[in-house]
């Protein structure tokens, strides 16, 4: 595992992104990491694009942004989302998507050239995310079924994670904490493949 | 020492909490709003006697934190970069005064245009009215330099701005933070002919901030954040960088094959002789600056003219939008890297667009079939989230110029001899700037329909609490000196279609000055006020 780890995170805003982060961000501190990690707030929140930054190291981190080409993973809550940044991943980086497409344009593309063309990248995973978040008890965990997925890929702790779930989400009660914690297992088992 | 993660906004609202502030003012808009929003939490979750507001705009946020100093205590006013234009008056004349408590001028540019209308550069604001400004890099210089902002504002008696940019307002990451000093009452301002801006005082002012200038200059050669490394043994290029310009060539200089002498400025004005040194040392600049090329454009005057300078003039960076780690890769003249290839640039755009549910989509479409049985019309619009509304699916106004100017063109284009003309604004953008326009339009009648679509809040940058409820808004706008016979109040739901449609139409055909107030929460509201009840 690597001292340094530059994720990109996409999707739709409303999805979740940000939460992702969150987790991911709060684990990777309490695992001694030091973290810059850049998001969009205001205008581009309204169901629009959403890239997030997320760059964790052992060492300094100089830049807010991530160089094209120095990503180690893309992570997407949406398949068309992910292709957007496929420029970021380096040649040996993997792009891990949920399966399911979110809607909410005229001209969305067609879905079957969309996975295939994921498939065709060097390394990629597709999740069937919702599936997943169904089983662990609700469908708002999707975000956190990629968060599980994600985490196979990094040198961060799994019970760090599990705190930084459970400080996340403690105002939201114990059910879905357990459902989100759920999600991170079903997600891991799922990033695992491959 | 306690470490904290948090958003570049989050670390100057620490910084500014930590130097003793007592009052902080703003107006919401993005990138700024997590200041005081960070504030106001703070406030809720801590004894303290801190106050932290919303105002109804930039300017009346300013004047109260000039009040603030007067009165002897440590202010805080925050506000995006165009907001800065709203309070320029206040601004360019508070230089000319002898601040007393500190004020600290908090502004958030947005390069690359993110959420905004333009990109202007705040230094310039800061060079333009002949007060220090401090640039940020990261997260603990946005912590240090709003507690340095403080004291200089103090020892030299003048505001001072802060100025950050969306990239580090909204990124996350660890600061280490000191003990917070308890507010502490300076006594109020005691010369009060420094606190009048009279023509005859004024002239003494402008001469004393002239005088100033020299110490500010002073103080930035020597501060450290204004930092000059050489290196004698390569000659060949120096740079020069500002702002977040720093990051992106550290994140590329390894691979540079010499280390070059390098300048970063975070202190204006410019450090001249620091700047100078660099020059004796090298043969050309690459200067890497966020913003407009400011310190570039000044090179010329400081530095010998066959030093031949890089930048934003002559091409080798891009003119606008964001610097990033690859355009100023290409700038100092590295091959990108290697990279995967397959990106969907040919993919349909994603772009923002109203909620599903929202209140403005009935205002609009009820609007728009009014609109539609006019030979001739014009429809202005307004900062917030309906300026959405110049979007597919809802097409419905044609203008966005800055917060309230809806109003103000509307009654121009009127009596330019248009008919049909209708205004669109919402609630907290009204109250922020409408309402003059809108006392113009009524001290003549004119021809033209004001549609305030009031949704309960400040929706675009996140629900903040709006400066009057629903029932004073109809007040204030009769109180304005429009007819109460043509002052309606619609509820937009989907139901009421029908009728909310008739009465728009009526009013735009009613020849004279007409009023009409669409009534239902944003969607979060209600979220948000459910949740409160639970
Ligand atoms: S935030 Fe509220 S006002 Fe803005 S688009 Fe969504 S529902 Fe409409």
């Amino acid at each position: 595992m690597a001292e340094k780890y530059d994720i990109i995170l996409s999707g739709v805003g409303g999805q979740g992104v940000l939460s992702v982060a969150a987790v991911i961000s709060i684990a990777a501190m309490k695992d001694g990491y030091t973290l810059r990690q850049s998001e969009v707030h205001g205008m581009a929140q309204r169901g629009g694009a959403v890239l997030a930054h997320m760059r964790i190291s052992r060492t300094d981190i100089s830049s807010d942004l991530i160089p094209k080409g120095m990503a180690d993973v893309v992570l997407s809550m949406e398949p068309m989302e992910s292709l957007r940044y496929v420029d970021y991943l380096k040649p040996e980086g993997i792009l891990i998507s949920a399966s399911a497409p979110y809607e909410n344009i005229p001209d969305y593309p067609d879905l079957h050239d969309i996975h295939s063309r994921i498939e065709n990248l060097k390394s990629s995973l597709i999740i069937d995310a919702k599936k997943l978040a169904k089983e662990a008890g609700t469908m708002k965990s999707v975000n956190m079924v990629m968060v599980g997925a994600l985490s196979t890929r990094m040198d961060i702790r799994e019970e760090s994670i599990v705190e930084a779930i459970k400080e996340l989400f403690s105002s939201k009660g114990e059910k879905i904490i357990s459902a989100n914690l759920n999600a991170v297992l079903l997600g891991r088992t799922a990033g695992k493949i491959q | 020492m306690s470490e904290i993660l948090v958003l570049g906004d989050e670390a100057l609202a620490l910084g500014s909490i930590d130097a003793g502030l007592a009052v902080a003012y703003g107006y919401p808009g993005t990138p700024s709003t997590e200041i005081i929003e960070y504030i106001q939490g703070y406030i809720k979750s801590n004894e303290t006697e801190i106050i932290a507001r919303w105002c109804s705009n930039e300017k009346t946020a300013y004047e109260g934190s000039v009040g603030v100093s007067y009165a002897g205590k440590r202010t805080l006013v925050t506000m995006k970069h165009v907001g800065l234009n709203v309070a320029a008056d206040a601004f360019m004349n508070s230089a000319l005064i002898k601040i007393n408590g500190g004020l600290v001028l908090a502004v958030a540019d947005d390069p690359g245009m993110h959420s905004s209308q333009n990109e202007q550069d705040s230094r310039y604001f800061a060079d333009f009215a002949g007060i220090p400004c401090l640039e940020p890099r990261n997260h603990q210089e946005a912590y240090d330099m709003t507690m340095e902002a403080y004291r200089i504002s103090e020892l030299f008696n003048i505001p001072v701005m802060i100025k950050l940019v969306t990239r580090l307002s909204h990124s996350r990451s660890v600061i280490k933070r000191v003990e917070t000093l308890p507010i502490t009452d300076l006594g109020k301002a005691a010369d009060k002919l420094k606190w009048m801006a009279l023509p005859s005082l004024s002239r003494t002012n402008w001469k004393d901030l002239i005088e100033k200038q020299k110490e500010f200059i002073e103080y930035s050669e020597k501060s450290d954040f204004n930092k000059l490394t050489l290196n004698s043994s390569y000659v060949e290029t120096g740079i020069i960088t500002t702002g977040l310009g720093s990051n992106y060539y550290l994140e590329n200089a390894e691979d540079l094959e010499s280390s070059l002498s390098h300048l970063h400025i975070g202190v204006y004005p410019v450090p001249v002789d620091k700047i100078r040194k660099l020059a004796a040392s090298v043969e050309s600049i690459i200067i890497i600056e966020e913003g407009y090329p400011f310190v570039e454009r000044m090179l010329n005057g400081i530095i010998n003219e066959a030093i031949k300078v890089h930048g934003k003039l002559d091409g080798t960076l891009p003119s606008s939008g964001e610097l990033n780690p690859d355009n100023v890769r290409t700038a100092i003249g590295l091959k990108p890297r290697e990279k995967q290839t397959g990106a969907g640039g040919d993919l349909p755009g994603r772009p923002p667009q109203l909620c599903a549910g929202c209140p403005h989509t009935d205002a609009f479409k009820a609007l728009n079939e009014a609109i539609a049985g006019f030979s001739e019309s014009i429809v202005t619009g307004d900062i917030g989230c309906y300026a959405l509304g110049a979007l597919p699916p809802h097409s419905a106004i044609e203008t966005l110029l800055c917060m309230g100017a809806s109003i103000g063109m509307a009654r121009g284009a009127s009596e330019a001899g248009r008919k049909h003309v209708v205004a669109s604004i919402g609630d907290g953008t009204f109250m922020h700037s409408g309402i003059t326009a809108l006392i113009d339009a009524a001290s003549t009648n004119t021809d033209m329909t004001l549609i305030i679509m009031d949704n309960s809040t400040t929706a675009m940058t996140g629900m903040q609490d709006t400066i009057m409820t629903s029932p004073m808004i109809k007040n204030l706008v009769i109180a304005c000196g429009v007819d109460p016979e043509h002052l309606k109040e619609l509820k937009v739901l989907p139901k009421n279609h029908e009728e909310n449609f008739r009465i728009i139409k009526e009013e735009i055909e009613y020849e004279g000055l007409s009023v009409i107030i669409t009534l239902r929460e944003c969607i979060h509201v209600v979220g948000k006020i459910r949740g409160e009840l639970k």
